[in-house]
């Protein structure tokens, strides 16, 4: 049985840059929603989101890459670099050994529409050198690759907002088929002109002027949700190898991963909650644990209604037998919802929460739903969280769960 | 194989190929060592460096897509929901709840679909349309179609797979640019060999013949300049190639596990032995001419299935027609198989059905599973002039017929991904 163990976090998201920076900022309650910079969003109906301020690419990557890639990137690598130093990880002797298995949802969107526009309104020639390498989705997992010599198995996932977490169910086969450390995670960057408007077209954005109005799982005024840019990235590492290195900490331990599809509609969710609730299970049986086991839910918490209802369907099944309703919350409220770099953000959230015993409550959740079987956390709580399950659906129907769990040192044999 | 002793096997196969229709259609073509590359038709290529590209003369509404699937998906994604479609019923499985006795359980069928570009073609044209033709930065919204998220991200590939076969268990794109339709297949094995899914709907698709495609590769000259003979531009070993030609198309398999297979009696093409991914880390385009990673890969991926260099007789080539690939994935092969490399026959279909990215890699490993099963190696076609650094047999212009028990299909893309997987007959050894 392979163990893994998350030993650095890197975040890059709308509530700060750096893991401590993220928490203070969650801890505080302090909104990272705020109206959209950077273009005019007068003609698109949505004008809020949740950017990544105080980030300076510069300090990251260096002039020639920064040319060549697109915001995307720029997040990923830092990300990378932020997870490499708080685990105090160098690239070992043994280029395999290290992996790159982000998730990706949008491309390098900037990038992309600048040359495209270039193509259609100057010709074919205005077209330059790094278009080739600067949207597709594998740009940031080969860049990562490159810029720190890992050469072990790679990969990218995309699975909607599920894949933060679907990274980390690949990464365990990889690990399990002999590679000790894998990078996983993701970031977007797509508050952009033309990919916000694709992703309007979802007709689930807000259009809520106000913060408070805009981004609210599980209140009865939910309307929407606010898109973001950021996320995680995270490594995990086998946990004899981190052992072997001397690994300066650990975050926690990845002890179980589930995920189904609806299979329903090529947008719509399925009207009941069976495949989602199935995801649950199959992570809690992964994990070796009861619904009675886990102390905290990190929910997808999509803001809409039904989309909302659907996830607490879904928790009563697996978790209302409790004598104690789950406590559960929904941090992407505060930074709104990163695609694929929200679950990895939620995963270090999760393990934020594991480390102090403090439980970040859900934001603008005035007028919660009813929610029986389920304890909705609204204001921040101290708790012990030794065990908790993070959620995430993509759109068209994906599922993922994930179940992590404070690390305990092996029993001698 | 791991330790879980699950193995995997192919039971169906689709294919949707520029030149041809359908699996049978494109196995004769590659057969019979015909092109398919011709002179860019979607739109006016005049201005473009390259002009080629092996286009697929695709109806979606032809080929059992209702007006809606066509209506509201890109082009590769109704290039997968067509090959999936020829793939399950050549499996002879029914999917969804209330299926035949021997149909799988939904909840164990899984989806793996690789896409190196994902919907691009339809990202660039709503493009023109909400930018006025590229006038306007901040695009206008009443322009745009209604289906835009989906084409933003490409995960709706698989969402659309799995709800057209029920498909309940994991479901996920795989985008490793253009070794995807290899990883995916890989992915998919995986998911069975680890014991969460029986039966995964594997492949790739892309559908790149795009203005800002050909012009972004243009400028990279990552793709041919042969203008003047289209059917003969894709030139893979031969000492006179000069780049890649842009494809297009998609196919997908289906793959079981071996026991689930054998009991309801299922005809199977091959086994999946092994595969392996790594990466070069060394450039986003670049390859050092040694191919040390994607032999690594090869060789990992012949360890998995406890297979000796020396049974390989057929290596389907990555063969891109690139200067600098085909010389890599020749130094590849030589370091990974040694002696046996002087002996096996090696092709590249490119020279054929042209490069479409993220989904050659199915496409190959569709024909790879064939020559497999039916004893014949498609050849490279338009090879005449031999290259000192490409020095092995890569069968010119003719198929060959020839036993082939193992085989070996590799790719490599940008971003450095170098990935290896290897099919067996299944009467290899016994099971």
């Amino acid at each position: 049985m392979t163990r893994l163990l998350v030993t650095g976090i890197g975040v890059v998201a709308p509530s700060g840059v750096g893991v401590e920076a993220h928490w203070s900022s969650l801890v505080r309650g302090e909104p990272a929603i705020r109206p959209i910079e950077g273009f005019d969003t007068d003609q698109y109906g949505v004008t809020l989101a949740g950017q990544v301020r105080d980030f300076d690419p510069k300090a990251f990557v260096a002039p020639q890459l920064m040319v060549q890639t697109d915001r995307w990137t720029w997040t990923s690598l830092a990300a990378a670099t932020l997870a490499a130093q708080d685990a105090g990880y160098e690239a070992p002797e043994d280029a395999y050994a290290t992996s790159v298995f982000l998730a990706a949802g949008s491309g390098g969107n900037e990038f992309s529409q600048h040359e495209i526009q270039g193509l259609w309104a100057k010709g074919p020639k205005s077209v330059g050198a790094y278009q080739s390498i600067a949207w597709f989705y594998a740009a940031s997992t080969g860049q990562l690759s490159i810029r720190d010599g890992y050469k072990g198995p790679s990969g990218v996932v995309v699975s909607e907002g599920a894949g933060g977490l679907d990274s980390i169910g690949w990464a365990r086969r990889v690990a399990r088929r002999g590679t000790p450390a894998v990078l996983v995670g993701g970031t977007e960057a797509g508050v952009t002109p033309y990919a916000l408007l694709c992703q309007a077209t979802s007709g689930r954005l807000s259009t809520a002027t106000r913060p408070e109005d805009a981004y609210k799982p599980f209140d009865r005024r939910a309307n929407g949700h606010v898109i973001g840019e950021g996320g995680a990235i995270l490594l995990l590492e086998e946990a004899g190898a981190a052992r072997a290195r001397g690994a300066q900490q650990v975050w926690g331990e990845v002890v179980g991963y589930g995920a189904t599809h609806d299979a329903h509609h090529h947008e719509d969710p399925a009207p009941d909650a069976t495949q989602y609730a199935r995801a649950i299970r199959l992570s809690l049986a992964d994990a070796g644990i009861t619904p009675d086991d886990v102390d905290l839910v990190l929910a997808d918490g999509a803001g809409v209604p039904e989309l909302d209802a659907l996830e607490l369907e879904a928790l009563q099944r697996v978790f209302g037998g409790r004598a104690t309703p789950v406590p559960v919350t929904a941090p992407s409220s505060w930074t709104g919802r990163l695609m694929a770099g929200g679950s990895a953000l939620n995963v270090a959230t999760a393990l934020l929460a594991m480390r102090d015993g403090i439980v970040p409550g859900t934001a603008h959740l005035d007028d919660p739903v009813d929610a029986p079987g389920v304890d909705l956390v609204q204001q921040n709580r101290v708790q012990d969280v030794g065990t908790v399950v993070v959620l995430a659906r993509g759109f068209g129907g994906f599922n993922s769960s994930l179940v992590l769990r404070r690390h305990q040192e092996e029993q001698a044999a | 194989m791991t330790a879980s002793g699950r193995r995997v096997v192919i039971t169906g196969i689709g294919v949707v190929a520029p030149g041809s229709m359908g699996r049978e259609g494109f196995w004769e073509m590659i057969t019979a060592g015909r092109t398919a590359t011709r002179r860019i038709t979607f739109f006016d290529p005049s201005r473009f460096r390259s002009q080629v590209a092996a286009e697929v003369d695709f109806d979606g509404r032809k080929l059992g897509l209702t007006a809606h699937e066509v209506h509201r998906n890109d082009r590769f994604v109704q290039m997968a929901m067509v090959a999936a479609d020829e793939a399950v019923a050549d499996s002879g499985l029914t999917f969804g709840a209330g299926g035949a006795d021997d149909a799988p359980d939904p909840d164990r069928v899984g989806v793996t679909l690789g896409s190196a570009v994902g919907a691009t073609m339809r990202l660039e044209n709503e493009y023109v349309a909400v930018s006025d033709a590229g006038s306007h930065w901040l695009v206008d919204p009443r322009y745009a179609s209604r289906f835009l998220h989906q084409a933003l991200v490409p995960s709706c590939g698989a969402t659309e797979l799995a709800v057209r076969f029920g498909a309940h268990g994991p479901a996920t794109v795989v985008s490793t640019g253009c070794t995807s339709g290899i990883d995916a297949v890989g992915y998919g094995a995986q998911l069975i060999e680890d014991g969460d899914a029986d039966v995964v709907i594997a492949g790739a698709s892309d559908a790149p013949i795009s203005p800002i495609s050909m012009a972004c590769f243009d400028t990279i000259r990552a793709t041919t300049a042969n203008n003047a003979d289209p059917e003969h531009a894709s030139k893979p070993f031969d000492a006179r190639r000069d780049g890649f030609v842009m494809g297009e198309g998609a196919a997908v398999l289906v793959l079981e596990e071996l026991e689930h297979a054998r009991q309801r009696g299922a005809e199977v093409y091959c086994e999946v032995s092994g595969y392996a991914n790594r990466c070069n880390a060394f450039h986003m385009t670049g390859l050092r001419p040694d191919g040390i990673e994607m032999a690594e890969a090869i060789g990992l991926a012949l360890d998995q299935g406890r297979i000796d260099p020396d049974e390989v007789g057929y290596v389907n080539a990555h063969g891109s027609g690139t200067k600098q690939n085909d010389r890599h994935e020749t130094a590849a092969v030589k370091r990974s198989l040694g002696p046996t490399a002087q002996q096996v026959s090696m092709s590249s279909i490119k020279s054929m059905v042209g490069h479409s990215l993220g989904a050659i890699g199915s496409i190959e490993i569709a024909a790879t599973a064939l020559a497999v099963k039916r004893g014949v190696v498609p050849p490279t076609a338009n090879y005449g002039v031999p290259d000192p650094e490409c020095d092995l047999d890569y069968v010119p212009n003719t198929a060959r017929e020839q036993k082939v028990d193992v085989a070996l299909s590799v790719g490599s893309g940008f971003g450095g991904f170098q990935s290896a997987i290897v099919l067996a007959s299944p009467d290899r050894r016994s099971a």
